[in-house]
């Protein structure tokens, strides 16, 4: 558990960047902080690895207050990602990759064994082990930079703004990979982001800071997108924040109606709705486990205003239309 | 002229290896000393406009003037070699320190601030991740320190000694020219083979500056 005590920030200069900040980040869960640009995101992460030190309170992991510790060795128990990831141009993959083993003291070889089993777990084939960063994409090299960080097994780590700067694309396939990793590995991670989409997508838990270092909301994402502590928070997570929050929900208490209407095959799997012009595609189906915000989707973009469910077997079992989904919100907040 | 050079071998052979000697060996103490207060220069940035004007200073005074004055202040005889050894210590320094301070300058500090978020202390973190990434310039300027100390020899000669700079003194005084071809063609040479050789180092250090 890492924890903010009543911290503050103020730079020599006047800037207060963190305003008595009190946090705590759950042991293995992943917490975002979130917020506009220049709020103080980036001075409290780095309070907890002492890059940045306090003007006041104190910071501490698993009880123990880090000024205390040493330097050095505390932050090799950390790992930490950073935009750009931040390479060393000069150094291969795999030798970025075995740094904190080689600064713990571990030979080159157990070292370069360990990175080139963690390049594969981020995805880079044994090809790229060789290659300096400056032959990679952002993507590549962002991959790398969380190999590099989790190359020493830190139970803690540190991720500044790692997704910002690749493409929507590859963005979304590094989430969903790193929310595969973090299921595996349960550290305990702060990340910083500037997207409330992120946040709300990645985190467990979500710390929405405003202007001048003050915590305007600490929940989890669920919570932030059903009761916005204040009109900061809710205009910050944004105004389609009702549909977003049918994220949460999976359709397995949605009632259905008995499948009418729909043209099916033998095995009963749907073909498509029929139409003057023949057969009008359902546009996908959805199953038990998929979100309410599926089902909502599919019901708007079917043709005749219906969503599809289907079971293990792909065979239709059941219809929604949107007119039921709105029911179906409407008995659930009674 | 194959006349002179084999009637002379082996006074060209001695003043070969001195002109070797006395323009490396400054090289060599000059990168020590240019290291560490280029890194003072970065670290503490007060330092940095100060210590390249003194160095500019001490630059641009005229060779021969920092010979004859040397044995002044170093207590040093008139013809030591050493005058000439500390003289092209002092710019060489002049020229790396600079060198070594904008090298590290180049140095992203995104990735220095990495190194240290991964718990590199300072010193291993200037000789692992600061200076291998300022290697390209700093070699740059070795190149050029280089260089110029081959040529910069020479002139030690008007004080007496000074390796293939003899061979020039020699010359004029007899009125007798292959002395001074073969002077010009073998520092020529000397200053070549050296920059290749860095060139050469460079090349195989620092692999990852051709990637991409
Ligand atoms: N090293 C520094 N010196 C002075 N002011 C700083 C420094 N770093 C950040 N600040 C100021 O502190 C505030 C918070 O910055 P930062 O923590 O980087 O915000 P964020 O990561 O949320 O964008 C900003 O006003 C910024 O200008
Ligand atoms: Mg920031």
């Amino acid at each position: 558990m890492i924890t903010f005590e009543d911290v503050v920030k103020v730079y020599p200069g006047g800037a207060t960047a963190v305003d008595h900040l009190s946090l705590e980040l759950p042991t293995g869960k992943m917490t975002v902080l979130v917020g506009p640009s220049g709020c103080g995101k980036t001075t409290s992460l780095r309070m907890i690895n002492r890059m940045v030190t306090p003007t006041s309170g104190r910071v501490l992991i698993d009880g123990r207050d880090v000024a205390g510790q040493d330097e050095a060795l505390l932050r090799r128990g950390i790992g930490y990602v950073i935009q750009h990831a931040g390479l060393f141009p000069h150094r291969t993959v795999l030798d970025n990759v075995a740094t904190v083993p080689l600064l713990l003291g571990e030979t080159r070889r157990t070292a370069r064994a360990k990175a080139l089993e963690l390049l594969e777990r981020v995805g880079l084939s044994a090809g790229f082990a060789k290659r300096y960063p400056a032959q990679l994409s952002g993507g590549q090299q962002q991959r790398v930079g969380v190999a590099r960080a989790l190359a020493a097994d830190p139970p803690i780590m540190l991720m500044d703004e790692p997704f910002s700067a690749v493409d929507p694309v590859v963005r979304a396939q590094l989430h969903a990979e790193f929310l595969r990793l973090q299921q595996d590995l349960g550290k305990t991670i702060a990340m910083v982001t500037h997207d409330i989409d992120e946040a709300i997508k990645l985190g467990d838990h979500v710390a929405v800071f405003r202007a001048g270092g003050h915590l305007a909301q600490f929940a989890t994402p669920r919570d932030l997108l059903a009761h916005p502590a204040d009109d900061f928070v809710a205009d910050f997570v944004g105004r389609d924040r009702g549909l977003r929050s049918l994220s949460f929900d999976t359709a397995s208490d949605l009632p259905v109606k008995p499948v009418d209407g729909l043209e099916l095959d033998e095995a009963g799997r749907p073909l498509g709705w029929p139409g003057p012009d023949g057969l009008r595609e359902t546009g996908g189906v959805f199953t038990k486990e998929d979100s309410l915000r599926v089902v909502t989707d599919l019901a708007i973009r079917s043709p005749v205003g219906i969503a599809v469910r289907v079971g293990p077997d792909g065979a239709a079992d059941g219809l929604v239309s949107h007119h039921d989904i709105a029911d179906y919100l409407a008995s659930r907040r009674s | 002229m194959i006349q002179y050079l084999t009637n002379n071998a082996d006074t060209i052979w001695l003043a070969l290896q001195e002109h070797i000697v006395l323009a490396l060996l400054p090289v060599l103490f000059g990168f020590v000393i240019a290291v560490p207060l280029g890194y003072l220069a970065v670290r503490y940035r007060w330092l940095y406009q100060p210590l390249i004007n003194t160095f500019g200073v001490l630059y641009s005074i005229p060779s021969l003037a920092l010979f004859v004055f040397l044995p002044v202040v170093l207590g040093t005889k008139v013809l030591s070699p050493v005058n000439i050894v500390v003289a092209l210590t002092v710019y060489t320094v002049a020229l790396l320190a600079r060198t070594v301070a904008d090298g590290l300058r180049s140095v992203d500090p995104v990735v220095v601030q990495a190194a240290t978020a991964m718990g590199y202390r300072p010193l291993r973190r200037l000789t692992g991740v600061e200076l291998p990434i300022a290697l390209p310039v700093v070699l740059a300027g070795l190149r050029v320190a280089t260089v110029s100390n081959i040529s910069l020899v020479s002139v030690g000669a008007l004080i007496g000694i000074g390796g293939l700079g003899q061979l020039f003194t020699r010359g004029f005084q007899l009125f007798y020219v292959e002395p001074i071809l073969v002077g010009i063609i073998l520092s020529v040479l000397l200053a070549g083979l050296a920059d290749l050789a860095i060139v050469l180092v460079q090349r195989a250090v620092t692999p990852w500056t051709r990637a991409a």
